[in-house]
């Protein structure tokens, strides 16, 4: 499964990268922080492998609560929301930030909550207080 | 000062996004991981407010305050709703990103045009495809998982379908492109673009049908990993992108579990329109016949196994049975007969979605087997009971070529010594065939809803014990 998932990424991730590197080369130059990019780059990569490591070894009983957890996870898109809401930009630009700001907060606080109310229903035997279900 | 703080608590926070992922590898350490990914969202929060560039403090209220008024209800939603739930909450993750993006182009469109590098070009191209469209496809699939009645249950199939997507999809690259070759060429490129992205989620659901749904989903949210890294790279956020990664992979590995769980690929759960030509197949061949069960026939037969496995499916779920199935899961391990759940991974609407339901109805997770740990041991099995699991138990996947779901990993309660199938009415499953299963010498029926039939069977066995 491991092969299929780095061969799927490497696609496109190699995609990705001749389509940049095609459309600098036809734009003519490769202007701002170039080093920055490619850093950036290698960090995509690495946090990568690292979460297919991590993620492959999560629990089969546990996916729905992983989906909801990662849910949460990549609400990280409300540090860029804040910037866009809190800077000094233009009004349509901001409310537009407002609107994803509002939007990540959303999915960070359910995202959260509702992953840990399932996972503390998941209880081995003899943990689980059998016979106070509701109908 | 502040610059090298904000650096280290966006440091602390991967460390502790990763940490949280790698709790999650068993249901006692998992605990930990809501408190970690917890600490880590609020550490990035904290520092990025602290920016000295982020002056508007009230509009950040209250946008929060608006998140945690909406995000508190949607957390409390039945667990039976949660597949609906993640559906919407990727919807607000696309819509974050393409917003994101879509301000950052006109800022720094009216700003200064050269801040608009073929770089960040693309990923901001990325970024807005891959968040509109995430957006539009997830709330097409959270109104189908929640039976909206404007938005088709069946796939709608259309003639050209493919070819017409096909060629939405690569009018928007070719716009994309346009733009990163030449940001500021027109106006109209990036509106395009957007409705372009919009469109083609919306396309892209309309034919996919209720059991294709785990993979979608998760595709889906491979999508809003993927645009949330595209964030990253447009903002110059390592953390966005690290994050947006984590996300992007774990959809990534859940899509790759559901189509293997189906021996299908990508391409065919994306543009296969399944559950629409098959139907023909089921006309052909002769009348066959049910053998129905009575409840008290059914009562005895768990009375006197040894082993019972319980196999439940979507129906399950939609008749809101689980809790019925724990106290049936009690009178039977009371009578000292073992009992063991058999899930097959696409079950239900969402990855791991059956087991979250049995969680909530206090089964104790450790008489939750996998497919492949219980088909070599189900010779042993006394009785079978399929609770409103159709196609995972079809026997036509291992012995009729030919058949649209061949070759597809099942669970093999048909070499069980005998089999009840609760089911609620006389209809194929999803995949519109008719299933082998049903039609054996050694399967019995049981005709009604599943949580009556569940109910009525624990009642005879309470009576039974009386006797």
């Amino acid at each position: 499964m491991l092969r299929r998932t780095v061969s799927l990424w490497g696609a496109m991730a190699a995609a990705g990268l001749a389509v940049t590197a095609s459309t600098a080369y036809a734009a003519g130059s490769v202007t701002g922080s170039t080093d920055q990019n490619w850093s950036s780059l290698s960090v995509l990569v690495l946090a990568t492998f690292i979460g297919l490591g991590v993620i492959g070894r999560v629990s089969r009983l546990l996916h729905t609560p992983l989906m909801s957890l990662t849910n949460a996870i990549s609400a990280i898109s409300v540090v860029g929301s804040i910037l866009i809401t809190g800077s000094d930009f233009p009004i349509p630009i901001r409310i537009l930030g407002a609107i994803a700001l509002f939007a990540s907060m959303t999915n960070i606080v359910s995202g959260f909550l509702i992953t840990e109310r399932m996972i503390r229903m998941f209880k081995v035997r003899g943990e689980a207080g059998r016979g106070e279900s509701k109908p | 000062m502040i610059q090298t703080l904000v650096e280290i608590a966006y440091l602390a926070a991967i460390i502790l996004f990763i940490l949280a992922l790698y709790w999650m590898n068993d249901p006692k350490s998992a605990r930990k991981s809501v408190s970690a990914g917890v600490a880590a969202m609020a550490l990035a929060i904290a520092a990025t407010w602290s920016r000295p560039e982020v002056v508007h403090h009230v509009w950040i209220i209250i946008a929060l305050l608006g998140g945690v008024v909406v995000g508190i209800p949607l957390s409390r939603v039945a667990l039976t709703a949660v597949p609906q739930r993640t559906a919407l909450s990727h919807a607000f993750g696309g819509l974050a990103a393409g917003l994101v993006g879509t301000a950052k182009y006109y800022l720094w469109f009216g700003d200064d045009p050269t801040e608009l590098t073929t770089f960040r070009m693309t990923a901001i191209v990325v970024e807005t495809l891959l968040g509109f469209l995430t957006l539009t496809g997830s709330l097409m699939a959270a109104g189908k998982l929640h039976g909206v009645s404007w938005i088709p249950q069946r796939p709608v199939i259309y003639p050209f379908q493919n070819f017409t997507n096909l060629g939405l999809l690569l009018i928007a690259l070719a716009i994309g492109v346009f733009l990163i070759v030449n940001p500021t060429g027109s106006v109209l490129a990036f509106p395009l673009l957007i409705a372009l992205s919009l469109a083609f989620g919306v396309l892209l659901i309309i034919p996919i049908g209720g059991a294709d749904m785990p993979t979608v989903i998760s595709i889906l949210n491979a999508y809003a990993g993927l645009s949330a890294v595209a964030m990253g790279f447009v903002l110059d956020s390592r953390l966005l992108v690290v994050a947006g990664a984590l996300d992007g992979a774990s959809g990534l590995i859940l899509s790759i579990i559901m189509c293997r769980a189906m021996n299908r690929s990508f391409t065919n759960v994306l543009f296969g329109g399944f559950g629409q030509v098959q139907e023909v197949a089921s006309d052909a061949g002769e009348e066959r016949h049910y053998k129905e069960e009575t409840i008290e026939g059914a009562a005895q037969a768990l009375e006197m196994a040894r082993l019972v496995i319980i196999v439940p499916g979507y129906g399950m779920a939609v008749a809101h049975a689980q809790h019925r199935v724990a106290e049936l899961y009690d009178q039977l391990t009371a009578r000292g007969t073992t009992v063991k759940f058999v899930i097959h991974p696409v079950a239900g609407r969402m990855p791991g979605h059956m087991n979250v339901l049995l969680a909530e109805a206090d089964i104790p997770y450790d008489d939750i087997v996998e497919m492949d740990d219980m088909n070599p041991d189900m010779a042993q099995v006394d009785v079978a009971l399929i609770i409103g699991a159709n196609d995972v138990v079809n026997p036509a996947a291992k012995e009729k070529k030919g058949c649209p779901i061949y070759g597809m990993p099942i669970i093999e309660a048909h070499r069980a010594k005998s089999v009840f199938a609760i089911k609620r009415g006389k209809s194929t499953g999803f995949a519109g065939i008719e299933n082998d299963l049903y039609f054996r010498d050694e399967t019995f029926m049981l005709f009604g809803d599943a949580k009556d039939v569940v109910g009525a069977l624990t009642k005879q066995l309470a009576v039974d014990v009386a006797a």
